[in-house]
This record gives C-alpha cells, sequence and structure tokens, in this order.
C-alpha cells in the first residue's frame, strides 16, 4: 500500500551538486514533489520533499539518501503553532492552501494539522501574534 | 413598542440583589427565536455584547511621575517607541501603531514590525518593567535634560488607555483583485480574490446591537481590556448617516466609540500587541458593552443576527488605497462565518482579523459580572449623535499651499 510522507532534506555543500533526489524516483519507484528549494550562499541546500510510495521502498530510499550524507527530518516539527501566543483569530485560516490551520464553527477556536502541513509559511507572514513558528 | 419595561434603577437594584437576568447577544438571538421578543422583554434584564479585535486607533496617557530636579519631557521613548510629549511635564500619551524608533519598517517589503506603541501597553499591562529614556530642552523650573530609567504600571500615578476609535460598527471585507499579494491591516491578501479578510464580532459587536445609539453613549460602562472602562466620546470618523437596512443595520462602517479605561485594572488576556507584516503594528483589545432592554425595541436590536448584517466587499488593491468608493457587492456575516462566500461566481475563503471565541468569552464574562452584582449599568450622560444629526464622515479636501499661504498673508 503506497502511502505519503513529507521530509525536508539539508543538502551538505559536497551533496549539494548531485543530482540524488531523482534516484528515489530511479532506484526505488517512488513519485515525488518539491515543496519547496533553497540553496544557502554557503552551497547547503535546503528541500521540502513529499514522497508517496510504500512505506518499505520510502525508508529504503531515505536511507539511501542519508548514506550519501543529506539531513532528513521529518516535516511535521519543523512548523508550530505556539498556543499561548493564539488568540484564535483566524487570519492564518483564509491562507492556508492545505487546510492545515482550521476553524472550528462551533467554538471558533483554530487549530493546526501538522500532518496537512506544507510549509509554505503563508501562515507566519498572517499571523498578527507571531503564534506559528518555523523551525527549518 | 415603545412601552419602558424597566429603568436602569431598576436594574441596578436587581443587580445589587444579585437577581438581575442576564443574557448574551448569542443567547438573546436564540432566546427571542424560541420564546418571542414580547416574552423575553418581559424577562431579561440585560443584553451583554462583546467584541475582540484589532484596533488602531488606539492608546495610553501615562503619568510618570515628577524626577528630582524636575523636567518637562518633550520627547521621550518607551522600549525605544516613541511617546508624545507634548503636555506637561511628564505626561506621555503612546499610540499603538508607533513603531519603535530603530523599526526598519517596510524597507524590506514586507516589514516585520515586530514591537511598538501597543506592545509596550500590553507590556506595562502584564507588569513588565519597561525602559524610559527622555529629553527635556531645560527651563528655570524644569531645569533637568536627561532622563533613563525604568517604569512600571504599579509605580505611574495615571495610566489609562484613551482610544480614540474603537468598536466600529459594521466593517468592510476585504479582498484584492490585483495579481500581487497585498499585506494591509485586514491581513494577508492572496491575488486574483485568493482570499477575503473581515473584522467585526457581527451579532455580538456592541454598537451592532444598538444600531441608532439610544443606548450606548458617553458615560457607559464597559469592559475594557479585562477591567473596567467607559465610553468617553463619539470616536473619530463616526458616521451615523450611513444607509441601513430595514433592521436598521448599517450597511459599511458607521457608529464608533471613544473609549477610556484604567490600565492597572486590565489583564494581558484582553490587550495584546500584534504585528501586521508589512502594515505595522498594533492593539488587539476586549471590549463589552451591557445593553438594559429598557423596552421591545431595545431587545429587538440585541437580536439582530448574523444573517441580518451585511458587509460591503471593497478591493484593496484599488478601491480602499485610492478612494474610489467603490464596492464590489455584499456579504453577510453568517456566510463569511462559514469561511466562504461567493463573489463573482469565484469561491472565496474568508477570515476574520477579530477573535469570535474571544468576543463570546468577553459578553460571557461581562454576563457574570453583572449576575454577582460587581458591575452596575450606567445611563449615559449624553447620547451618541445619530443618523439625522447631520455628522458625517468626510474625506480631507486639499488646498493647494500657495492658497494657503496667501490667506495668511491676508
Amino acid at each position: 500500500m503506497t502511502s505519503s510522507r513529507k521530509v525536508v532534506l539539508r543538502f551538505p555543500p559536497q551533496a549539494a551538486n548531485q543530482p540524488l533526489v531523482c534516484e528515489l524516483s530511479l532506484k526505488f519507484g517512488l513519485v515525488f514533489n518539491i515543496l519547496r528549494a533553497s540553496i544557502s550562499p554557503h552551497r547547503e541546500g535546503l528541500m521540502l520533499l513529499e514522497i508517496v510510495g510504500e512505506p518499505d521502498r520510502q525508508e529504503e530510499g531515505l536511507r539511501y539518501l542519508a548514506d550519501k550524507g543529506l539531513g532528513i527530518e521529518a516535516l511535521s516539527q519543523d512548523i508550530r503553532k505556539i498556543e499561548e501566543r493564539c488568540f484564535h483569530c483566524g487570519a492564518c485560516v483564509g491562507v492556508c492552501p492545505t487546510g492545515a490551520l482550521t476553524c472550528d464553527r462551533e467554538s471558533y477556536l483554530v487549530s493546526f494539522e501538522e500532518k496537512q502541513c506544507i510549509a509554505c509559511e503563508i501562515c507566519i507572514l498572517s499571523c498578527p501574534t507571531h503564534a506559528m513558528e518555523a523551525l527549518i | 413598542m415603545g412601552e419602558t419595561l424597566r429603568t436602569y434603577e431598576e436594574i441596578n437594584e436587581k443587580v445589587k440583589r444579585g437577581k438581575a437576568v442576564v443574557v448574551t447577544a448569542e443567547e438573546a438571538i436564540g432566546l427571542v427565536r424560541q420564546k418571542g421578543l414580547e416574552r423575553v422583554a418581559r424577562e431579561v434584564d440585560v443584553v451583554t455584547s462583546g467584541t475582540f479585535g484589532i484596533m488602531c486607533s488606539s492608546g495610553a496617557f501615562l503619568n510618570v511621575g515628577h524626577t528630582k530636579p524636575r523636567m518637562k519631557i518633550s520627547e521621550a521613548f518607551l522600549n525605544g517607541v516613541a511617546a508624545y510629549g507634548g503636555l506637561a511635564a511628564v505626561d506621555l500619551y503612546i499610540g499603538a501603531t508607533q513603531p519603535a524608533k530603530d523599526d526598519p519598517l517596510n524597507k524590506v517589503h514586507p516589514g516585520e514590525f515586530k514591537y511598538g506603541g501597543a506592545h509596550v501597553i500590553a507590556d506595562l499591562v502584564a507588569g513588565k518593567d519597561v525602559h524610559l529614556e527622555a529629553f527635556g530642552y531645560g527651563t528655570d523650573c524644569y531645569p533637568r535634560r536627561t532622563l533613563s530609567t525604568w517604569i512600571a504600571l504599579k509605580d505611574l500615578n495615571q495610566a489609562y488607555l484613551y482610544n480614540p476609535r474603537n468598536a466600529y460598527q459594521n466593517y468592510n471585507v476585504a479582498v484584492n483583485c490585483s495579481d500581487r499579494t497585498l499585506f494591509t491591516y485586514m491581513g494577508v491578501l492572496l491575488p486574483n480574490l485568493g482570499n477575503a479578510g473581515f473584522s467585526s464580532a457581527g451579532q455580538l459587536s456592541p454598537l451592532l446591537k444598538d444600531p441608532y445609539y439610544r443606548i450606548i453613549g458617553i458615560g457607559t460602562r464597559i469592559f475594557l481590556g479585562g477591567g473596567t472602562g467607559y465610553v468617553s466620546w463619539q470616536g473619530t470618523q463616526h458616521n451615523p448617516g450611513v444607509k441601513r437596512n430595514e433592521k436598521g443595520v448599517p450597511l459599511s462602517g458607521a457608529g464608533t466609540l471613544a473609549v477610556a479605561g484604567d490600565m492597572k485594572g486590565m489583564h494581558s488576556d484582553w490587550l495584546w500587541g500584534v504585528s501586521l507584516r508589512g502594515y505595522g503594528c498594533s492593539l488587539a483589545l476586549g471590549i463589552g458593552v451591557p445593553i438594559p432592554v429598557l423596552d421591545e425595541e431595545t431587545l429587538n436590536h440585541c437580536a439582530i443576527a448574523d444573517e441580518d448584517i451585511l458587509a460591503p466587499v471593497i478591493d484593496y488593491s484599488d478601491a480602499y488605497p485610492n478612494g474610489t468608493g467603490e464596492m464590489l457587492g455584499y456579504v453577510s456575516y453568517a456566510q463569511l462565518r462559514t469561511g466562504r462566500f461567493t463573489l463573482a461566481g469565484k469561491e472565496i475563503a474568508a477570515s476574520p482579523l477579530s477573535s469570535y471565541s474571544k468576543a463570546r468569552e468577553i459578553a460571557n464574562i461581562l454576563k457574570s459580572w453583572i449576575q454577582a452584582g460587581s458591575f452596575q449599568l450606567s445611563r449615559p450622560v449624553a447620547l451618541l449623535p445619530g443618523p439625522e444629526s447631520g455628522v458625517i464622515f468626510r474625506n480631507l479636501t486639499e488646498r493647494p499651499a500657495n492658497h494657503h499661504q496667501t490667506a495668511i498673508r491676508r
């Protein structure tokens, strides 16, 4: 059974110019979707990747990337909502493209579902109280 | 309809005995639907309203106490944020949207505006020490010229919010028709009608429960920032003469309130410094107003529900900044509360800048204060200008500077 997961890949300088991610498809039969990618001035790369495929093959693929020197983190740890800073206005809800941020229509409280998040960070721009934080 | 059911004195007598029947505006809507206006008007003494939102036209007067030797403060900074010192020696006014003096503003757009006047006010209310740096030009009676010290709310002689415009009666729904993202006081607006921002508490909002200003006036005692405050005047841009629907609800921003209240009784839960990306800093504030059910008409207004309140949809890429007055249509708060509405055949995600959950909490707190006998209702000493008053909100008519100079010479 295929499943989807989102990971943050960090490319050290020596790996930044190698075509590694495409190997996920070629070697492991995985489908991937690049959600965001950037290269810093020190030639370190960062990529947010959604990977779709058999869980075992996902593990193998990520192990392959780790062996090549890439740092791998689960995305869900990287965007978080700091509850005590949120007064539940909902400014983030209308701009969230994936429905990770929702407003309950009974209580009118805003909640964050990490699994839905693609770390686009539009919530960070829209939040008036700095309640959304990116650790990427 | 016009028959008086109870007076302020009778209500306060019941409040004192802990016998007043108080419901929130949401509860009043449900009760009137269920039991009918006449019966509920006989049963309920007070309806409580509430709103919690970003209210830019806010600020605080602070009297920091005299120094030795004395000093006439002409320039002051609180945690690096300029406070107005053009008053008597040690009176200051700090405005909510004043950015810190070293803030990069929008030089790199959209600016972050991490700390400003509203944050200073929130820090004081939270009991934090705030750094005061001040300068004076020196006089015979006020010789001191510089000051650098820490202040805290408990040590100030007076510290009170004095907000020139809060609790707008209805407001715009902001959208963006352009092809670039906008950073506005109504939030981040995505291109091509990508989303919409709105800001009123709708059926809980104080002035939407008293559309003709029959009840709320100068001297009305209110919940302000978690403490007690008063309506002190009509708010700036008070505009009672706008078009209204058949229930009397204004079809655009209309009445506003100026309010004042002692910061020493306030609480951080109800007063927050906020940063609106690309726009500036501001104050998010909780206000609750009790409405005495003096007659059936008062309750009829309290029963105005979200579906009765329409807000104008305005394009913040052109119509708003250029002041064209163009409007794209109306949408009801009932529709906005679902999180989506349709405009020109396109479904748009709508999200508020004000907190409905906190507005509801405020209405409930005020209800509990009145039920407990700790909050008496006050009769206004004067009412706010109504639709027939002729008070209107004008734009500035610019006159060329040379014309002005000619006038002065004459």
